[in-house]
């Protein structure tokens, strides 16, 4: 543990953490079988789904309890372009994000004049409206059946998708240039002024900040980054439900930000992929896998208020201030 | 053209008249406080001049604009700053990410270094604002404000809960605004509005119950019985 906690904590070079997280991920497939590259390809789709919500509740400060909504309607989208012949990626692609965008500033605009467990009481129930649409719109969604049987796009990619190994690398591709372009977001002015609005909205008005454009261009960025997630999902598992727009689905990715670290890009990614590893070792086990995590998500909110990423990350700058005093 | 003119403003809470009919104007330039009981609806007009609050009648004109209709951000680009009584910043950022935000915004072209070495907190720029002692997070509290060049400075209570060598330093701070910056400040403490105020408006249950120079202030009977008064009696 020493060991573990000096490694971390002593400093690096700038894109250090960068080539790790890029090398890991490009060479992780070829230590596991089929069926830790499916959980490895799900972590990262899962991964920049709850990356998409963090900009909300780690960044922004607002508690969205409809996140699944935006994951699910681009996945239906691509489902029912799917079915209505198109199998082009890129055509799904960015109807999928587009539709979430869309529907994002729609109900951007209702339900962000409410704030802290207002919020999350509206977003819920939008979040259900949309949920039980799907349900009850059987012609167009398949109701409860959902729209089984869609497959890997044929065209707009230079490889065959059916190859799972492929599908990885491309579900990568798509992570890594997210998880850049969010890093980049909330270092620059914009991302920080989501922050303003985080620790005091009444003092970022009084400096002069528009801060409800800000906050409908968050939900809109976040729901665009689900909905990116969403595609790759249907792709993934060539299967859609309404079960992927119900509320116990925006609560598993609220859990996933909290437990990896809201606030920190990487924590939800960490807390995406502990979720998922853990439900499917569990569940193996025993059908009380909630119990499970019940379990972890108070030992996190007693002991890694900060999530687990939050853990380390003080960790490592704990290192480097001590380092830092002793020169 | 006036800074701030306050026309005929009402605001009830619930079966509570906040402000009754309330008019005021303050020149351009002006340093004016406004002083009064509490719960006399002094925050109250702040809030109604800045936007936070809507008022049930009446107007506002800033510099000659009717803003009663503007969100308190537009009214903030219009040369509008303000403090808060009870410190409201960016506490979990440090003193000089507080500062680049408000610099941000404006577009200043003014360095967060340079402004900061100005005002004497250079030093502190990389600690958490939560981390500063509360003398500080006032003097912050009041540089947010400053730190956006304003026209027209609304201050609520700067030296609130501060030692007197810190309330003197934050009366320093004020008196060093370049004097066409218009200040209004609500202040309990008569030393800080003595010094600051070339006029001062006398509230009372939500009307104003006298306005004058200094002197006119300190020796009008009825001003002195309801809030001078009672002031030196809290002192004793």
């Amino acid at each position: 543990m020493n060991l573990i906690r000096k490694f971390i904590s002593c400093q690096k070079p700038p894109g250090f953490w960068w080539g790790v997280i890029t090398v890991t991920l490009l060479l992780l497939p070829f230590g596991t079988n089929s069926y830790g590259l499916s959980l490895l390809t799900q972590a990262l789709i899962f991964g920049i789904l709850a990356m998409g919500l963090d900009i909300l509740i780690g960044y922004t400060g607002q508690v969205s309890f409809n996140h699944a909504t935006f994951f699910g309607v681009s996945a239906y989208t691509t489902g029912i372009l799917f079915y209505g012949g198109c199998k082009n990626f890129w055509l799904a692609l960015g109807s999928g994000i587009a539709v979430s965008v869309v529907l994002a500033i729609v109900l951007g605009l209702l339900v962000l004049r409410s704030g802290g467990p207002y919020f999350l009481m509206i977003t819920l129930a939008f979040g259900q409206m949309i949920f039980a649409l799907a349900w009850r719109w059987r012609s167009l969604t398949g109701g409860d059946d959902g729209l089984p049987g869609i497959a890997r796009p044929e065209s707009g990619l230079p490889a065959a998708m059916e190859n799972n190994l492929y599908f990885y690398y491309l579900v990568l591709i798509f992570f890594l240039a997210v998880l850049l372009a969010l890093w980049k977001f909330v270092h620059s002015p914009l991302g920080r002024s989501i922050v303003g609005i985080k620790e005091s909205e009444s003092r970022m008005q009084a400096l002069g900040y528009n801060t409800f454009g800000l906050k409908l261009m968050a939900y809109a960025l976040a729901a665009g980054v689900s909905g990116l997630a969403g595609v790759l999902y249907v792709y993934f598992t060539g299967f859609i439900s309404p079960q992927e727009l119900n509320w116990t689905m925006s609560g598993l990715i609220i859990l996933m930000v909290i437990i990896g670290g809201a606030g920190t890009l990487l924590g939800p990614v960490i807390g995406a992929a502990v979720i998922l590893v853990l439900q499917n070792l569990i569940s193996s086990y025993t059908d009380r896998w909630p119990l499970f995590m019940g379990i972890i998500f108070v030992l996190c909110v007693m002991y890694a208020r900060n999530g687990i990423f939050g853990y380390f990350l003080k960790l490592y700058k704990g290192g480097k201030n001590h380092e830092g005093n002793r020169s | 053209m006036k800074a701030i003119e306050v026309k005929d403003i009402t605001k009830k809470y619930g079966g509570l008249k906040v402000l009754r009919h309330l008019s005021l104007s303050i020149a351009p330039g002006e340093r004016r406080a406004i002083i009064g009981p509490n719960g006399t609806g002094k925050t109250t007009l702040f809030n109604i001049i800045t936007g936070v609050t809507k008022p049930d009648s009446g107007k506002i004109y800033v510099f000659g604009k009717n803003v009663t209709r503007l969100s308190p951000y537009h009214r903030a680009r219009l040369g509008l700053a303000r403090t808060f009584q009870r410190n409201n910043l960016f506490f979990n950022l440090s003193l000089l990410d507080n500062i680049n935000l408000a610099l941000q915004v404006n577009r200043s072209q003014l360095k967060a270094k340079d402004f900061l070495e100005n005002w004497a907190l250079y030093h502190r720029k990389n600690v958490k604002v939560k981390e500063l002692s509360y003398g500080e997070q006032r003097q912050v509290e009041l540089l947010l404000a400053l730190v956006q060049s304003p026209r027209l400075m609304l201050l609520d209570e700067p030296t609130a809960g501060v030692s007197q060598g810190e309330s003197r330093v934050i009366t320093e701070m004020i008196q060093r605004l370049p004097r066409e910056v218009t200040v209004v400040i609500i202040e309990h403490d008569m030393e800080v509005v003595f010094n600051l105020a070339d006029r001062i408006t006398v509230l009372n249950r939500g009307q104003v119950l006298y306005e004058g120079n200094r002197e006119e202030v300190r020796t009008h009977p009825t001003v002195k019985d309801i809030y001078l008064g009672a002031a030196e009696e809290e002192d004793i």
